[in-house]
């Protein structure tokens, strides 16, 4: 257990969009903007920088974080960047966290950026250079196909269908109708989700989240600064991380293993033992409909293969008992991937602070958890948080 | 109180400028088996670990999915740091400080023969809108800001070229280094003009090597070893990452650096409490620029100090003893790496003919190169 408790004391964040006007610093400076007013503080209140912006292929940009250190109130103050993928949101606040649990730091800020639009026509020419450049580039593969196959594995493992995974994508996405950041909210139907074009099969249209624009920040600070600072402070209990092989070939792709050790080592932090009581919030990665399922069972918020009856029992709704992806997900919300993961925390602080507005769940929740994923199906990261 | 932090073992390849018998993995593998086996340790017995890595300099988008099967940290926590292996190690000390780990293993490595166009390649980094269109090479940035250095402090070409002469001649006498080479005065300011007023033998050229440490907390750093070396200070800083409004003259990134890492050594008078600094050379007027900034001596003096011979391997205040990037090669992020070896090695005696004498406190400091304006500081102690 760390010596000194963390809380999250600020955040903000960006409308996230499909081709944004401002440049990547431009977006991290809307962010950070946000983030500070939204707890009175300067930038001369902050001791430290923690920035999270996956692939440096999106924005274009060699050493994207150095590039960023003015955007992101990094200038004349340590700044570090930390990132995983797609697991990036969650991985920056978890080491803006060690930043100050560690005594070195009494306040942090957590920026995560992502342009995704830069890259002509679509992000999916990036995508490419994340693949082993001996074994799989040569098949040029997409994202898409890859996550097909695991869709698939899943779907087979339990018997799932299309049908109930589709309900995911038409719950997130009405959801997102009340986020103000939301970029593809709509009402939709089951029926509309699976008549959408078949992309890789079992994946359709519908089932994946869109390439966004957009950023998001937090304030952290250490407990005898958070006290002073709010009244409403909302503390980080616990973390988890971990990274399965690069050899996603070799690997069961039913079941994230790597969720699951990320999870419990942030339930042992935080003194979760049954995690599905617990937990009465959470915001685990949904950049396709299967994965929010997915990483439910990850998290063990269910059993494995039990995600999707609660889905269809209505009990992931935001009134239902556990109210997963409350503020829209990545399927509604947009997925600018690392401020994605960031958008998710945030979500669970403003839950926990009862500040959600009309995405509020209902019954004064007081612990939630944010639940971020990437690479090559590969990482997981777990921030477990209470009010 | 916080806990200490010791670097318990260390491991490397050694530096070469090319290295075609092993790929990438390989070579961090190998860096982290010796360093595992110097720190008796297993990668079951690690909790945390931290791999530097940097998306275009290992060809790779979110290349930390490729850091972690050579370590033995499948399934295990570890956190990729695209910057400085110095920032890297920060890490780790937080990690182990903030109680979640005891043991952590942290790497870097550099795989720069793989690299085909450097200068394109440090063009992505520059600003999109304003600096991109120019085609500015790498080179023609330092040789501006060489420029503004010695017009601010009155360095000379001579001045510099002693600190190439002086860094490839320690390099001999290191059998990890790359470049080791023995030339004069002349051969350097001899050589061909690159970006006035740099030459090409101002210019660090490239190596490939990985460095793998493992940390340990105070209690479990006196179970494994001896010998410990203690991060007594760390410090990261970046100034601003904009061309045109930064400070060309002076490295103020390595003077907060250094200021944060003094102050948690709780060193007040640098000059007389460093035994040794190993830092950031990869051009040779950094060497003198960033003296200056680490406050180990005064704006203006570190090229006299170097031609004086007081910055030797007998010298009052030894700097760069193992070569440095201009004797050792460009290992990109893992220059802070090498660095933090040379002073650990030093520090545990271990040099041989390079060994300096009755050493105390070292200093390791780094920067992340053109154009970025991110320096790292480590102090360690073996007391």
């Amino acid at each position: 257990m760390g010596l000194r408790r963390v809380a999250i004391v600020g955040a903000g964040i960006t409308k996230f969009v499909r081709r944004a006007q401002e440049t990547p610093k431009e977006l991290a400076y809307e962010a950070v903007r946000m983030a500070l007013d939204s707890c009175e503080m300067k930038l001369k209140d902050i001791d430290c920088v923690v920035l999270g912006t996956a692939p440096d292929a999106f924005d274009g940009v060699h050493m994207n974080g150095e590039y960023l250190i003015d955007g992101a109130g990094g200038y004349r103050k340590p700044f570090m960047r930390h990132y995983v993928g797609g697991g990036t949101g969650v991985f920056s606040p978890i080491h803006g966290w060690y930043h100050v649990a560690s005594g070195m730091f009494d306040t942090c800020l957590v920026v995560a950026e992502e342009k995704m639009s830069t890259c002509h026509p679509h992000p999916a020419g990036a995508f490419l250079t994340i693949f082993d450049h001996t074994t799989e580039q040569p098949l040029y593969p997409t994202l898409i196909w890859i996550f097909a196959l695991e869709m698939h594995r899943y779907m087979h493992t339990y018997g799932i269908t299309k049908e109930e995974i589709a309900q995911v994508s038409v719950k997130n996405k009405r959801n997102a109708l009340d986020h103000p950041s939301a970029q593809i909210a709509e009402e939709i139907t089951v029926e509309d989700v699976l008549n959408s074009e078949v992309m890789a099969w079992p994946v359709n249209r519908l089932d994946i989240s869109p390439t966004s624009d957009g950023a998001a920040a937090i304030v952290l600070a250490a407990e005898h600064v958070a006290n002073r600072i709010t009244d409403k402070p909302v503390w980080i209990d616990g973390i988890g991380y971990s990274l399965d092989t690069a050899y996603w070939c070799t690997r069961d792709l039913s079941y994230p293993d790597y969720v699951e050790k990320a999870a419990r080592m942030a339930y042992d932090m935080a003194g979760i033992k049954e995690p599905s009581k617990e937990i009465h919030v959470a915001e685990p990665y949904d950049p396709f409909s299967y994965k929010e399922l997915h990483h439910m069972e990850g998290l063990l918020l269910c059993g494995k293969g039990e995600a999707p009856q609660l889905l269809v029992d209505g009990v992931t709704q935001r009134d239902g008992n556990l109210p997963i992806c409350p503020s829209g997900g990545a399927l509604g919300v947009g997925n600018p991937i690392a401020a994605t993961g960031l958008m998710k925390i945030i979500e669970i602080f403003l839950q926990l602070r009862e500040e959600a507005g009309k995405r509020q769940v209902p019954g004064k929740p007081t612990c939630g958890l944010a639940q971020a994923w990437g690479d090559l199906m590969q990482v997981g990261t777990v921030v477990v948080m209470r009010r | 109180m916080f806990k200490r932090v010791a670097i318990v073992g260390v491991g490397t390849t050694g530096f070469r400028p090319t290295t075609p018998e092993v790929s990438y993995r390989e070579l961090t593998h190998e860096a982290a088996v010796r360093a595992y086996l110097e720190a008796g340790v297993g990668p079951e017995d690690i909790d945390g670990f931290v791999a530097t890595s940097e998306d275009f300099l290992e060809g790779y988008s979110i290349s930390d999915e490729y850091c972690n099967d050579q370590l033995g940290a499948v399934l295990k926590p570890i956190s990729t740091v695209p910057g400085d292996f110095i920032q890297s190690l920060a890490q780790g000390v937080m990690m182990i400080r903030s109680g979640v780990c005891r043991i952590v293993a942290v790497q870097c490595m550099s795989k720069a023969s793989n690299m085909m166009t450097i200068p394109q390649m440090v063009g992505f980094a520059l600003d999109p809108i304003y600096n991109r269109p120019l085609g500015e090479h790498p080179d023609f940035i330092a040789g501006m800001e060489m420029n503004r250095y010695m017009f601010e402090t009155g360095a000379t070409e001579e001045q510099c070229a002693a600190v190439v002469v002086k860094n490839k001649r320690n390099a001999l006498w290191n059998p990890l280094a790359g470049h080791g080479v023995n030339l004069t005065l002349e051969e350097v300011l001899g050589s061909e003009p690159v970006s006035y007023p740099l030459k090409r033998l101002d210019v660090a050229p490239t190596s490939d090597g990985a460095v793998v440490m493992v940390l340990a907390s105070e209690d479990i750093a006196i179970s494994l070893t001896d010998r410990p070396v203690w991060i007594r200070g760390i410090g990261w800083c970046s100034d601003t990452p904009t061309l045109e409004s930064r400070s060309w003259g002076a490295a103020e990134y390595t003077r907060l650096a250094a200021e944060m890492a003094y102050r948690q050594a709780g060193i007040r008078s640098p000059r007389s409490e460093i035994d040794f600094v190993e830092l950031s050379d990869e051009y040779s007027y950094k060497e003198l620029q960033h003296l200056e900034a680490l406050k180990l001596c005064r704006p203006g003096e570190a090229g006299y100090l170097t031609e004086s011979g007081a910055t030797e391997l007998d010298g009052e205040l030894p700097v760069n003893v193992s070569g440095g990037c201009l004797g050792v090669g460009h290992l990109f992020e893992a220059n802070g790496g090498q660095k933090v070896l040379e002073v650990v090695l030093q520090l545990r005696g271990e040099k041989g003919r390079a060994q300096i004498d009755d050493v105390r406190t070292g200093l390791a400091h780094s920067w992340r190169g053109v154009p970025t304006t991110t320096g790292a500081v480590a102090i360690l102690s073996n007391e």
